[in-house]
């Protein structure tokens, strides 16, 4: 078979060899339940606090802080019904952005189902929002702020730093939540400098297994559980908890912190060599959102004069693998709200973008032929 | 690929004779339902079992808009002024063989093959002759006989020489998911829901009077638009005429509102001798003489009937003369030629008459 080139690591990511080796060992020795009293049991729940102590410190919190889930959308819906639910008697108005991912876009509709009022704050021409637009959103009877911290349409980064620290500024109610599903493993995460109370991760976009990820609580707050049925997790996520996956998830999470920044080097220099080809083709493009302020895995590219999705079609006839917008079913082609939220309604780009995101395992050669391909592809599609 | 079994049949047989085949389901229509299910989503699983049996890509294109466009309001319009329209040939004009043959083009596609029951035989210069399906009674020519001789060129129908218990049967074979699924009926945007709830979502049902030719009220219509002529079912209205002969729709008159009735089957105003019919076009590369003779099918399913057409090219008009009197022609369906075992092409019924009098059929 002709080799095939993944560039939708945005998506999710191919399991690391170790990873794969570290859940198969789980899988043979340590299906205990954790919450057994015999030794296999014993041996199950030592893991798994172990496995939370290399969360906890990936993100510079405590280990109790950390509520393993099924993954980034359990993890975004947790924190945003149940701070709700939790804060009603505080207030009920929620500020967020125009391009959260659904698993955060969602839940929020459903609070305004149910009586909360939404600001919705509009990002500028890079995808992003401004520490200010949040001061001037923020009222007495807010309770949550929740902002993506890159996002996984077009890579924009949210000045999550300076949110979160200037809300710890104020004498105020309000709980900081961010979806890092994207930028964790590769920004510096630190919750506690930056002043985040709530922050959801998810294992497959880092290499890990699907179905696991965590919730960051901060230990002031206490969030009821959304399953119950048990008292795992300390009684804040009921559930056989999924030791193969956390392992595989730790190991994860243990390679991208020992190669920290070179993870962020390495994504950047794919993109970069990406654009400079990009730039040596005949193809007429515009990035969409910032490149200064942006996650290094992510590229979002408007292609002059083309349907994104007769694109994606050629690639894939040509196993080179890339999305349009995030990932839609069955005949359901909604417009991207992301690329709305940027350009506008109707606007060319809406129709002609494509996602390219880098991650594990491509070479920088791989990535220049891609460019190759789409140039005839482009070609081909201008001529008919 | 529907999703039904002639597709994924159609798939399997190109796959097998060595082509490069890609799988496309074309979404045109959305009926999500109160609890969120559509379908189409259901629809499209099919097609993915399907596709990875067989070992070829799959897509699913939406051409909703093209759909509505171009097929679903010229649909309503149809009803709006009393006629039947036959939303399949106009989807296939428009659709099948225009928007996704041009959308399968660009994705370097050198044809497109459907499920349909229809044979194409090529001339060694290229012209393509579009051929009765061999299963008589699943032949779907009568729903190809807009396409044009550039569309034929481009297009394959594999099915066309065999019979649908050996679609089937080549299904089970292949252990397909579809083999043993239920073939689709009616249309296709309506699917087994009631008709008339349906039409009346969309158009507003203007309840009037039942007649006689001799203007006596024999009930009440619910509105033009849900009857046909020559229709029987669901007029209500038992005896209390000239004889216990059971009424049928003899015609419309769409200015009172009327909907006019007659009791028998062999009643004399659902009989005409010829009819005018618009949007004539061919199937052929050749050019007909102004008058010919020449078979013809004035709904699906029907034994052919022998006709003369005198064609008025300029505005793709024809009057067709039947041989001998025809029963319940319907304003808004195709009229289809045939030679022999050659589709030649079709227009729109317009008007019916029996002799030098119109019938008023709309």
């Amino acid at each position: 078979m002709k080799e095939f080139i993944y560039l939708d690591h945005a998506a999710t990511t191919p399991m690391h060899p170790s990873v794969i080796d570290k859940m198969t060992e789980a899988m043979q020795n340590a299906y205990g339940n954790a919450s057994s009293v015999h030794q296999l049991g014993r041996r199950s729940k030592g893991l798994l606090e172990e496995a939370r102590q290399v969360f906890a410190s990936s993100i510079n919190a405590h280990p109790t802080e950390i509520v393993m889930t099924s993954g980034g959308t359990e993890s975004d819906n947790m924190a945003i019904l149940k701070t709700a639910e939790t804060c009603a008697a505080q207030g009920k108005h929620v500020i967020t952005t125009s391009i959260e991912h659904p698993a955060v876009k969602e839940p929020i509709s459903e609070l305004e189902a149910r009586g909360f009022e939404i600001t919705v704050l509009p990002v500028n021409q890079e995808g992003r929002i401004s520490v200010q637009q949040v001061i001037e959103a923020l009222r007495p009877d807010t309770i949550l702020v929740s902002v993506i911290y890159g996002n996984n349409e077009i890579g924009s980064l949210m000045p999550i730093t300076e949110i979160g620290q200037y809300l710890k500024t104020l004498d105020h109610q309000v709980i900081f939540h961010t979806d890092a599903v994207q930028a964790y493993g590769t920004e510096v995460i630190d919750v506690k400098e930056q002043g985040i109370d709530l922050l959801s991760v998810s294992s497959h976009k880092i290499n890990g297994p699907k179905g696991v990820g965590f919730l960051y609580v901060n230990r002031k707050l206490s969030l009821p559980a959304m399953m119950t049925g048990g008292e795992q997790e300390s009684r804040r996520r009921a559930g056989t908890e999924n030791i193969p996956g956390i392992l595989g998830f730790q190991e994860a999470v243990k390679i991208r912190m020992q190669e920290k920044n070179n993870v962020r080097a390495a994504y950047q220099d794919l993109k970069d060599n990406f654009l400079k080809e990009m730039d040596n083709s005949s193809i007429e493009y515009a990035v969409n959102g910032s490149l200064d302020h942006s996650l290094p895995h992510i590229l979002s590219v408007h292609i002059k004069g083309v349907q994104a999705e007769k694109l994606l079609i050629h690639l894939d006839l040509a196993h080179v693998a890339v999305s349009t917008g995030s990932a839609c079913s069955a005949g359901n082609v909604d417009p991207s709200p992301v690329l709305e939220a940027l350009h506008g309604q109707g606007h060319p780009a809406v129709a002609e973008t494509l996602r390219f995101s880098f991650g594990y395992g491509l070479t920088r050669e791989q990535v220049v032929s891609v460019v190759l391909i789409l140039e005839k592809a482009v070609a081909f599609l201008k001529e008919k | 690929m529907s999703g039904g079994v002639d597709s994924s049949v159609t798939a399997l047989l190109l796959k097998k004779q060595g082509y490069d085949v890609v799988g496309v389901f074309m979404k045109n229509w959305d009926d999500t339902d109160e609890n969120g299910v559509c379908t189409a989503t259901e629809d499209y699983k099919d097609v993915a079992l399907v596709a990875n049996k067989i070992g070829i890509p799959y897509y699913s294109i939406n051409f909703e808009k093209e759909y509505w466009d171009k097929v679903f309001s010229y649909f309503l319009e149809e009803y709006k002024n009393g006629r039947t329209p036959n939303p399949d040939v106009m989807c296939n004009k428009e659709i099948k063989f225009k928007a996704f043959l041009d959308y399968a083009l660009s994705l370097g596609a050198e044809y497109v093959a459907t499920g349909h029951y229809a044979r194409i035989q090529r001339d060694t210069d290229g012209t393509a002759h579009l051929l009765r399906g061999i299963d008589s009674n699943k032949d779907q020519t009568y729903f190809l006989n807009q396409l044009s001789q550039e569309q034929l060129a481009k297009v394959m129908f594999p099915l066309g020489e065999m019979d649908k218990s050996e679609v089937r049967k080549i299904a089970e074979e292949a252990d397909l998911a579809t083999a043993r699924k239920k073939d689709s009926t009616g249309i296709c945007f309506i699917g087994e829901k009631d008709f008339k709830q349906f039409l009346m979502n969309y158009l507003p049902a203007q309840p009037g009077s039942m007649v006689t030719e001799e203007g006596e009220v024999m009930g009440q219509h619910e509105g033009l638009m849900y009857y046909t002529i020559g229709q029987r079912k669901g007029l209500g209205i038992g005896g209390n005429g000239t004889s216990n002969e059971p009424w049928f729709v003899i015609g419309k008159n769409l200015e009172r509102n009327e909907l006019i009735v007659g009791q028998g089957f062999t009643h004399p105003h659902l009989y005409a001798t010829h009819l005018n019919a618009s949007q004539f076009t061919f199937t052929t590369r050749v050019d007909r003489p102004e008058t010919f003779k020449c078979t013809a099918k004035f709904r699906y399913r029907q034994q052919d009937v022998g006709v003369t057409v005198q064609l008025n090219r300029e505005d793709k008009t024809a009057t067709v003369i039947f041989d001998e009197p025809a029963r319940a022609i319907t304003p808004g369906q195709a009229i289809v030629l045939y030679e022999g075992e050659e589709c030649i092409g079709g227009g729109i019924i317009d008007q019916a008459y029996q002799a030098e009098e119109l019938l008023q059929y709309v």
